[in-house]
């Protein structure tokens, strides 16, 4: 009799029906607690719970299908490269003949050290240095924007560009070499710091900036002492991922260090190999050897980019204004 | 109300302090006690809004002189122009002058660095750097080239901060560990280790619990025999246990433009502003009838 009065008394109403009792107010679907209707009775609309299920399927569905092919470069990579992964492999350059088996990718492994060490030492400063501009100096000025527009251009081109600018500008002239190689990895490098150091410089709070100001410092004190370290964790992270994208470069390379057999750690008149143009030109061979030591060395630098990931990980954890 | 004969005793309490000053009309104390700052037509903006608008007043040394007045009148930013902190804000602008010790902060050529060096700041979150308790501390004798002894320095200043026996073992740990009202001693510790003249306290309490608000206040008590403080509070009770003195701001409307600035009302004796306050305003505020 209460069900079929005026809805709008729900509240006062113990209904005489407790297992009605949802239906006494249509306003809330029957979600909603009332006296004498207990949070069992009170249950969301089937209609809501199956949407609810429908879209965790989705959800979960979609990291599936995610995960699927880094699953499966992860198997096939690893079940390939450990056949030939060995210590000789490791510690040897590759064999002049490429129908040989034998021999491995320290040139590749050294070349690759060299030329993104090279990247680093030029880029971390550099992007360091230009961030802290964009933050603390520049802020939203012409140059700033400048800056912050072209970082951006410059992490979209594709790296080949990059690869045909230093062949135009250096190794026309100069021939290829280590040097023009690590030159392009730093080109790449570059807005990939600039633009991460940013970030984590934008994150530093400016109570403590203020803290470091209303004790006598200077700005150039407050941000070498306080806002440089505050960020370091994070800026860290940036790097390493910088770094381990420059492991993974190859099109910039064909144009610059060329490639080679020989291992050497001479900058320039003479080409450098590199991991990633080991593996590609081990596994354009139609021949068993150059394939499978083309797998180690995807395996070899896999792991060292999943060493970098994950060490920039570690340092992110640390970070004390990220948290 | 504190009597503060106990460090005053070369000077009868009645002649020393004027009874009332109001924001116009400054009083000058006796010529044994020139004002640590004295304030002359302030104005303050942010961009093309005014902030604060015709600051008068005195802050003499060795006293606690509290500002309060309701939220948005200009508190902090009357504080922050004592030692230039409003001009790490890009749209602000500060006319008038502020004289510290007879020298205006504000002439040309003054740099803001040195200004900071002789008036220290708390702010009312607690906002230790991210490194050890020894480094927080020792940060601002190292930037300003302290030659002495730095573990004694930071001992003694963790002393001053009623801190020392809480952290004394645990001086390489990260000041990030404390507890709030103990980072917050921490933050006083650090301004009172670069033996600054004057400590500005930015509502250094409202982040704080009751017990560590008292640790504050006691401390206060403490470093007023040493050190003129000026401290930004919004609570009333606050500023009647631990000031001397007391500046009352209060925002005004300009009707047709809905423009809001802060102005000081009244500034006095904490004792008179609270008992007897000369302004309808004043009295309204102090006995909780608004803000």
């Amino acid at each position: 009799m209460a069900v079929q009065s005026n809805m709008s008394d729900g509240l006062g109403g113990n209904a005489g029906s407790t297992t009605a009792g949802c239906t006494l107010d249509d306003r809330w679907s029957g979600t909603r607690m009332r006296p004498g209707v207990t949070l069992r009775e009170c249950r969301l609309a089937r209609t809501r719970r199956w949407r609810n299920r429908r879209n965790t399927v989705l959800v979960v569905l979609a990291v599936v299908l995610t995960l699927i092919p880094v699953v499966m470069i992860l198997f096939q990579i690893t079940q390939k490269g450990i056949g030939t992964m060995n210590w000789e492999f490791l510690t040897s350059s590759e064999p002049f003949s490429v129908r040989r088996t034998g021999g491995g990718f320290l040139n590749g492994l050294i070349g690759t050290a060299i030329m993104v060490g090279l990247a680093t030492v030029v880029s971390v400063p550099l992007g360091i240095l230009a961030a802290v501009y964009l933050v603390e100096y520049g802020k939203s000025n012409w140059l700033a924007k400048l800056i912050r527009f072209f970082s951006d251009v410059m992490t979209g081109v594709p790296s080949i560009f990059v690869g045909l600018f230093i062949y135009t500008a250096l190794v026309l002239q100069y021939g290829f070499g280590g040097l023009m190689g690590g030159a392009a990895l730093a080109i790449i490098m570059l807005p990939i710091v600039v633009r991460s150091t940013e970030e984590m410089l934008k994150l530093v709070p400016t109570e403590l900036k203020d803290a470091s100001y209303a004790l006598g410092a200077a700005k150039w004190q407050t941000i070498t002492r306080v806002v440089l370290p505050s960020a370091a964790p994070g800026i860290v992270t940036g790097v390493m991922l910088a770094v381990a994208r420059a492991a993974g470069e190859t099109a910039p390379l064909i144009l610059t260090a060329f490639g080679s057999l020989h291992l050497t750690a001479k900058l320039w008149g003479v080409q450098m190999q590199s991991l990633t143009l080991a593996i590609w030109s081990g596994a354009r061979q139609p021949f068993e050897a150059g394939q499978a030591r083309a797998w180690a060395g995807a395996l070899e630098l896999l792991i060292i980019v999943l060493v970098f990931t994950v060490a920039a990980r570690l340092a992110a954890r640390r970070s004390r204004i990220s948290r | 109300m504190k009597s503060d004969t106990d460090t005053q005793t070369s000077l009868p309490q009645g002649l020393a302090v004027p009874e009332v000053r109001s924001s116009t009309v400054s009083a000058w104390g006796v010529p044994t006690e020139k004002p640590v700052f004295s304030v002359r037509d302030l104005d303050v903006y942010y961009g093309k809004n005014i902030a604060l608008r015709g600051i008068n007043l005195d802050i003499r040394p060795r006293r606690i002189t509290a500002i309060i007045g309701p939220s948005g009148c200009g508190k902090s930013t009357l504080i922050r122009c004592f030692n230039r902190m409003n001009e790490l804000i890009p749209s602000a602008r500060v006319s008038g002058e502020v004289f510290y010790h007879g020298e205006n902060i504000y002439a040309p050529g003054v740099d803001p660095v040195v200004v900071r060096r002789h008036i220290g700041m708390v702010f009312q979150r607690p906002n230790p750097f991210p490194k050890s308790i020894y480094d927080n501390i020792a940060f601002g004798a190292r930037i300003n080239g302290y030659k002495g002894d730095m573990d004694e320095l930071v001992e003694r200043s963790l002393r001053r901060a009623a801190l020392w026996d809480e952290v004394k073992n645990q001086l390489k740990n990260s000041a990030l560990d404390l507890s709030g009202g103990q980072q917050q001693r921490l933050c006083i510790a650090r301004a009172i280790a670069v033996e600054p003249d004057v400590i500005l306290m930015d509502e250094p309490a409202s982040a704080l619990d009751p017990i560590a608000t008292v640790h504050i206040e006691d401390l206060m008590q403490e470093l007023k025999q040493e050190y003129s403080i000026v401290i930004v509070t919004h609570n009333m009770q606050q500023a009647a246990r631990v000031s001397d003195e007391t500046a009352f701001l209060y925002t005004e409307v300009d009707e047709e433009t809905s423009a809001r600035w802060g102005t000081l009302v009244e500034f006095g004796d904490t004792s008179q502003i609270f008992t007897r306050p000369r302004d309808k305003r004043t009295e309204d505020y102090v006995s909780g009838r608004f803000g």
